[in-house]
């Protein structure tokens, strides 16, 4: 089947999808795709669509590749590789209409699931595995590799770069990197001599990644949490967010172990469940130490009854909830902001807290490093709020940077001199305009010990059922939390010049929302943009919605909880918020936003 | 309730300990809790234990969860720093901050319903992990401050103060805590502070994790006939199995001990818990017997009190975990931040 047009080429501008069975092998041939085109200095990103199972079920991966940066999701595929014949039924009916098939020619296609319109690539990839290698699961693995090679014929692919990866990763595998050069060039070879190639998208080297990285959310989180200087971390592991602790422990392997003792200077707890691991955390803050967990949000549910005793007795504590879908166990490996209300208020009573909502692995590592400081300065826990799609794909960001002059900011704690100067010491006064009393580290002087409590207690830190004491301190709190708005990083906002209404959103929905206001504008849609990053909103929120006579918030759950928190907590009319939601489990992408907008925004040609 | 509270001054006849401070030193608030509770001769028990080891107040952590005897670390060492956190949840809490600084003095106060429902996962972790603290249930078998339910602990065939008979099978502090790889369990009874005190001392010796479950008898809702845990029944089945004596490393040579009586287990830091057996040939370095004896006796009804079980050579968390000598409160930033050079460096590894 070919189309009768010649289609036209497109570079750096498409996306493909492949479609693999969990547990062959797939994730590093497609990771190799992804840094292969990062390597040629092309925007791109991998998201990588995976079933909450072992071995098995259908997985894909989805690569998009774009010169202008705009790598939100698309399924927009102008390839389909099919490795998995289970879902070869859907797979052929997701490619757009004149996009390309590569499937496994070993095996005739069944007749029935011919498409028209779509063209399609057989390539008898197990023959070549079964007539090149001998060992069965070399033959699985190589499938993967030689696909690979076929997609360098095919989309142009710097054969150097695949080498010179290669070679990188199997220096001291000389068996593997033979078998994988060999099946590399057995896949390119085999398109070259035999397939129409290069297909009309294809990729040119470009100089848009040089100053850039390939890093996930949870390597950056945990980034942030060694340079933040936290030496103790209870957990519990959980999709998506178990990566967190795995990378922060191989970080602090590597970077905090005493080269003459052996001695390590931080302490990883594997908990017996997120109660225990945020108790760990709280214990830990109490004590002195900058402490983290990392979990999602059914961790978060179990968390929630000490995160209220952390929040009334003031004790800070750091708690990363890597979102997934829920309720309940929900859909472990997909994505969702679902928990933007929960981590808000919770536990029970009267409780707020301070959230901090980063949109990528840049701002997962910077915002990390800021949870500690706001989590000290306010004496409180803070969530940091990231996802599945930010926390375990890769993506390309600027290199991370550090400051050398950087001082984490402990807030108020009392030095031993300090305290001995005291006439008497009080937990919970005086507090400073901030609304933060100071507090003293058990063990460091006489008179600086104290009772920390969960239960009622007055501003001088005893046990209190009196109504106006008991207030005292809650008012104080709520002071303290409105004062830490003006701490949280600001909002980005980004404006065009006569747009008619705003675009408020969060966290990963970053990318889908600004490449949807390019293409909205190209419509004669203009709109202004926002992305909240912290919780309480600032004033630069509040004048974002007041500057604005319709907003659209855009977000990924059912209940709009971003906009509902906002109506909440900031001085705007419900009336003025719309809502775009997305909540399946993918990662956003702008066509749901334009057609969101579309839907929503009444269009005014002669204003704009 | 007791409604004096006690004059500041201090009675010149009161002896100072080696640092200088009397046993006063080491009170606390006034009890709240109900006149002749369990849990107040605990507290005075462990008041004198602490004086009598000349522990300075402020390196000391008292911690615990929720209920009656969790309200008592207000009750002691008023110069210590105080964590009455939520129910259930001392020992997680307590890990934690000894994660974060080890050198500081762990006590933790819990009880039945804290340790052996809400808080058995959190306990059984903490055995596991063999953290060094001093944890003390004190075990009255009924839910206090609810108004007399049923515990975990409750015998079966022991009665609520309402008739009602409890049929389910206890949770037994210490067979769990052996059988979880506890290095250190004892038992004791309220009413009996002359044994109560030695375990607490070799306790807070023990590196590692020392439960102590202490009989503690609820005056108010669990003290009537028919009940497992009232003074009168624990009088009369308390089974001292060992009676033993800490000594202090310094002391060791000055004391004498009647010679065969006697055997001594040294612990981590020099000092010694001597034992002698009560019970015939019964040896609390022994897990194997010990467990069996134990559940021989659960079924008899007896209440073997005393050091039951200790293991000298098991590892605590930190040593496991391979930490620093010193508190991790205590290292400076500058060695826990690698730094932008070691930044840009790594940087490279994500191309």
């Amino acid at each position: 089947m070919t189309s009768e047009q010649k289609p036209e080429v497109r570079i750096n501008d498409f996306a493909f999808k492949l479609a693999n069975v969990n547990g062959t092998g797939s994730a590093s041939a497609n990771g190799l795709l992804m840094q292969a085109i990062f390597r040629m200095g092309i925007p791109v990103s991998g998201k990588n669509l995976f079933p909450s199972n072992i071995q098995g079920l259908p997985t894909w991966y989805e690569v998009r590749v774009n010169k202008l940066g705009r790598t939100a999701r698309t399924s927009e595929y102008d390839l389909m590789v099919m490795m998995n014949a289970e879902t070869y039924a859907a797979d052929i009916r997701e490619v757009r209409s004149g996009g390309y098939i590569l499937y496994d020619s070993t095996w005739p296609l069944n007749k029935a699931l011919e498409r028209e319109g779509v063209h399609f690539i057989g390539v008898p990839l197990a023959r070549m595995c079964a007539e090149t290698f001998a060992d069965p699961r070399e033959r699985t693995l190589m499938k993967n590799i030689i696909y690979v090679g076929v997609l360098a014929a095919l989309l142009h692919i710097d054969m150097d770069v695949v080498k010179g990866m290669l070679e990188e990763k199997f220096k001291k595998k000389p068996a593997l990197m033979q078998s994988n050069q060999k099946a590399i060039w057995l896949g390119y070879d085999y398109a070259i001599k035999n397939l129409e190639h290069p297909l009309p998208f294809r990729l040119e080297k470009m100089d848009a990644t040089k100053d850039c990285i390939l890093i996930d959310g949870n390597t950056a989180t945990a980034l942030g949490a060694v340079y933040a200087g936290a030496t103790v971390a209870g957990w519990y592991p959980i999709t998506p967010s178990t990566s967190v602790l795995d990378a922060f422990k191989v970080f602090c392997e590597r970077y905090r172990v005493d080269k003459e003792t052996g001695k390590k200077k931080f302490c990883i707890i594997q908990a017996e469940d997120e109660l225990g691991a945020v108790g760990m955390v709280i214990g830990a803050g109490w004590a002195g130490a900058r402490a983290f967990t990392s979990t999602s949000g059914p961790g978060i549910s179990l968390m929630s009854e000490l995160v209220g005793l952390a929040y009334y007795a003031e004790i800070p504590a750091v708690i990363v909830d890597v979102q997934r879908v829920g309720p309940s166990t929900g859909m472990p490996t997909r994505t969702q902001q679902g928990d933007i209300m929960m981590c808000a208020y919770n536990s029970h009573g009267d409780t707020k807290h301070i959230c901090l909502y980063p949109a990528n692995p840049e701002e997962c590592f910077a915002f990390s490093v800021k949870s500690f400081d706001l989590a000290e300065r306010f004496q409180t826990p803070v969530f940091m709020l990231t996802d599945l799609d930010i926390g375990m794909n890769d993506w390309v960001v600027p290199r991370f940077k550090w400051d050398d002059n950087y001082k984490p900011d402990r807030g108020r704690v009392l030095t031993r001199e300090e305290i001995e100067a005291l006439p008497v010491y009080y937990r919970y006064s005086p507090a400073d305009e901030l609304g933060v009393a100071a507090r003293t580290l058990p063990g460091t002087h006489p008179k600086g010990a104290f009772f920390t409590r969960g239960s009622g207690h007055n501003k001088l830190g005893g046990y209190t059922e009196v109504p106006a004491q008991y207030m005292e301190v809650v008012d104080r709190l709520a002071e303290k939390h409105r004062a830490s708005r003006d701490h949280v990083p600001a909002p980005i906002i980004e404006k065009r010049p006569g747009s008619t209404f705003g675009v408020l959103t969060v966290g990963g929905c970053d990318l889908a929302c600004r490449e949807a206001l390019a293409l909205l504008e190209e419509q004669g849609y203009k709109g202004d943009f926002c992305r909240v990053r912290g919780f309480p909103f600032n004033e630069e929120v509040e004048t974002f919605l007041e500057e604005h006579s319709q907003v659209i918030v855009v977000e990924q759950n059912r209940d709009a909880q971003l906009r509902a928190l906002l109506v909440l907590e900031t001085r705007c009319p419900k009336e003025k918020l719309q809502s775009i939601l997305a909540y399946g489990g993918f990662p956003l992408q702008a066509s749901q936003v334009v057609d969101g907008v579309r839907a929503k925004v009444r269009l005014n040609k002669k204003e704009g | 309730m007791s409604y004096i509270r006690k004059p500041a001054v201090r009675h010149p006849s009161l002896q100072p300990n080696k640092l200088g401070l009397t046993v006063r030193d080491y009170e606390g608030a006034m009890s709240t809790l109900c006149a002749g509770c369990g849990h107040d001769s605990i507290t005075a028990a462990i008041i004198r234990t602490f004086y009598e080891m000349d522990i300075p107040p402020h390196r000391v952590a008292k911690l615990s969860g929720i209920g009656c005897s969790s309200k008592t670390p207000t009750y002691f060492i008023s110069g210590a720093h105080g964590f009455n956190s939520a129910h259930g949840r001392m020992a997680a809490i307590a890990s934690g901050a000894n994660a974060a600084n080890r050198d500081l003095c762990y006590i933790g106060v819990s009880g039945d319903g804290d340790s052996l429902s809400i808080g058995l996962g959190h306990l059984c972790h903490a055995i596991r992990r063999n953290l060094h603290m001093l944890y003390i249930i004190e075990n009255n078998g009924v839910y206090g401050l609810t108004k007399g339910q049923f515990s975990a602990s409750t015998d079966i065939g022991s009665k609520s103060k309402k008739g009602e008979v409890n049929t389910m099978p206890p949770i037994d502090p210490v067979l769990v805590a052996i059988s979880q790889g506890a290095s250190f369990v004892a038992r004791g009874f309220s009413g009996d502070k002359e044994q109560l005190v030695p375990l607490l001392k070799t306790g807070l010796h023990h590196k590692g994790f020392a439960l102590v479950d202490v009989i503690s008898p609820c005056v108010t809702f669990n003290d009537h006939e028919g009940s497992t845990k009232s003074y009168v029944h624990t009088r009369k089945h308390a089974l001292p199995l060992l009676e033993s004596d800490f000594v202090p490393m310094a002391e060791e040579i000055t004391i004498s001990y009647p010679e065969g009586e006697a055997r001594t287990v040294r612990l981590h830091d020099g000092s010694t818990v001597r034992f002698r057996k009560v019970a015939k040939d019964y040896d609390p370095t022994d897990r194997k017997a010990v467990l069996a004896y134990l559940e021989e006796q659960q079924l008899s009804g007896e209440i073997p009190t005393g050091l039951l079980f200790i293991d000298e050579e098991a590892v605590e968390m930190h040593e496991e975990a391979k930490t620093v000598d010193g508190p991790l409160t205590d290292v400076p930033f500058s060695d826990l931040c690698p730094g932008s050079a070691a930044l840009e460096k790594l940087m490279s590894a994500y191309r």
